[in-house]
């Protein structure tokens, strides 16, 4: 026979499960219309895009070494740096495209990020206010850049041409390779120094 | 920097523009791009740069040895030599013209590229400073620059009247840029026509023989130059 204090407990047990469980299938039920409610309060809008501008590409041509002016229509963040990056990751993507006149895989996301800082070296009287702009370049896109020197100068090239058309103030150029210094581009283009904007900027049609 | 290096360069950089080598006699430098670890770029049928430069800085230096040319060919065989190291090595020999051959998958024809440097100063001012005593190390192409572009001129020329299309540019190279000596970096790339077809592969032995017999034949006309 059983006890008795045993049976009680049994039973306070069997209770207490009950409720527990009772209690679990609420909360499970709130959670889910929490979830619920979330959704409905998810925006559904697009986010504002900024306004298109034009913006000047200096495009790489590799059949006769030139970088020519092309006028896009982009949306352009008002902030400097993210304004740079996005005007490479036009340039990049053009070059990832197949009927490239300059291919380089890596598309727009070639390009990681642009940091705008005070220009290195002796003060230019005339541009006081220049600024170094230092690329940070994906690892993915330097280890899959066609080797040549040709090909790896016109892209180093292009992008200080690009920056300085679109950044009348970015006067030179470093660049990294996921946030660190790199040798070269692709075994020729040096990025172990400061690229001058004003050698890369050529007259239209015209070798670099 | 070595400081053997360093008055090589200071002492090659105070010599006038076309300078007689040892003893008069008119020395080119071939310098094989790449080597050893350094692979340098992929070529067409898995040949890599470094194979192709070393075979064809052999190949020239035989036409060249033929036509009665001193020739100080940089490698040899499959070795990593630093850029730094081949600079001293081309300025120890006071050479008349330094090539650096390379070799791409890219663009078409012969891609000739001089150092970005920028040209010394030209004056005509007789008052004006003597040329620096000493050259940088990383800048000593700079006073090389006018007799660098004037080689890659005349090789632009020969190129072309052998039917082989040329892109001329400039470029920052560590090792052609320390170099005291007319220095070209001469980019061989597949030969393609109007529509950027294909008409001769980098492997194709014609293609590479006629590249070639155009850069010997440049040499000999920069050579009756620097020794009318």
């Amino acid at each position: 026979m059983i006890p008795r204090h045993q049976r009680v407990i049994v039973s306070v047990l069997l209770v207490a499960s009950l409720v527990m469980g009772v209690v679990l299938w609420q909360l499970r039920d709130r959670a889910h219309q929490r979830l619920m409610a979330g959704e409905d309060s998810a925006p559904t809008r697009a986010p504002e895009v900024a306004p298109a501008e034009q913006a000047t590409l200096l495009v790489a041509s590799d059949a006769d070494n030139t970088l020519f002016p092309q006028v896009r229509l982009l949306p352009l963040p008002s902030d400097p740096g993210a304004r740079a990056r996005a005007v490479l990751g036009k340039l990049l993507e053009i070059y990832s495209t197949p009927d490239a006149l300059h291919p380089a895989p890596g598309g727009t996301n070639a390009v990681t990020q642009v940091f705008l800082l005070p220009a290195t070296g002796e003060k230019d009287p005339q541009h006081p206010d220049a600024q170094l702009a230092v690329v940070n370049l994906s690892g993915a896109f330097v280890a899959t850049h066609p080797s040549g020197l040709e090909t790896e100068t016109l892209t180093v090239l292009s992008i200080c041409g690009t920056l300085h058309a679109n950044l009348p103030r970015v006067a030179q150029v470093r660049f990294l390779v996921d946030g660190a210094q790199h040798s070269t581009l692709a075994g020729h283009a040096d990025l172990t120094r400061t690229y001058l904007t004003a050698e890369a900027v050529p007259t239209e049609g015209s070798h670099p | 920097m070595t400081a053997a290096a360093a008055v090589q360069a200071s002492a090659a950089a105070q010599a006038p523009p076309a300078p007689a080598g040892p003893q008069g006699r008119f020395v080119v430098v071939l310098d094989a791009a790449h080597g050893g670890d350094d692979t340098g770029g992929r070529l067409a049928n898995g040949a890599t740069e470094k194979r192709f430069t070393l075979d064809f800085s052999v190949r020239l230096r035989s036409l060249l040895a033929a036509r009665g040319i001193q020739v100080l060919n940089l490698r040899e065989s499959d070795m990593l030599i630093d850029p730094g190291h081949r600079a001293e090595l081309a300025n120890h020999a006071n050479a008349q013209a330094c090539l650096s051959l390379h070799a791409t998958e890219s663009g078409s024809g012969t891609h000739l590229f001089i150092s970005s440097l920028p040209s010394p100063p030209h004056t005509g001012d007789k008052n004006a400073p003597p040329p620096a005593r000493f050259a940088a190390w990383k800048t000593a192409q700079t006073a090389w620059v006018p007799r660098s572009l004037a080689l890659a001129g005349v090789l632009n020329s020969a190129l072309q009247h052998a039917g082989i299309s040329v892109t001329l540019g400039r470029a920052a190279m560590p090792g052609v840029d320390s170099m005291a000596c007319p220095a070209v970096a001469v980019e061989i790339a597949p030969e393609r026509n109007a529509a950027q077809q294909t008409t001769a592969e980098l492997d194709n032995a014609d293609y590479q023989a006629r590249v070639a017999a155009a850069l010997a034949a440049a040499l000999l006309e920069w050579r009756s130059e620097a020794h009318p």
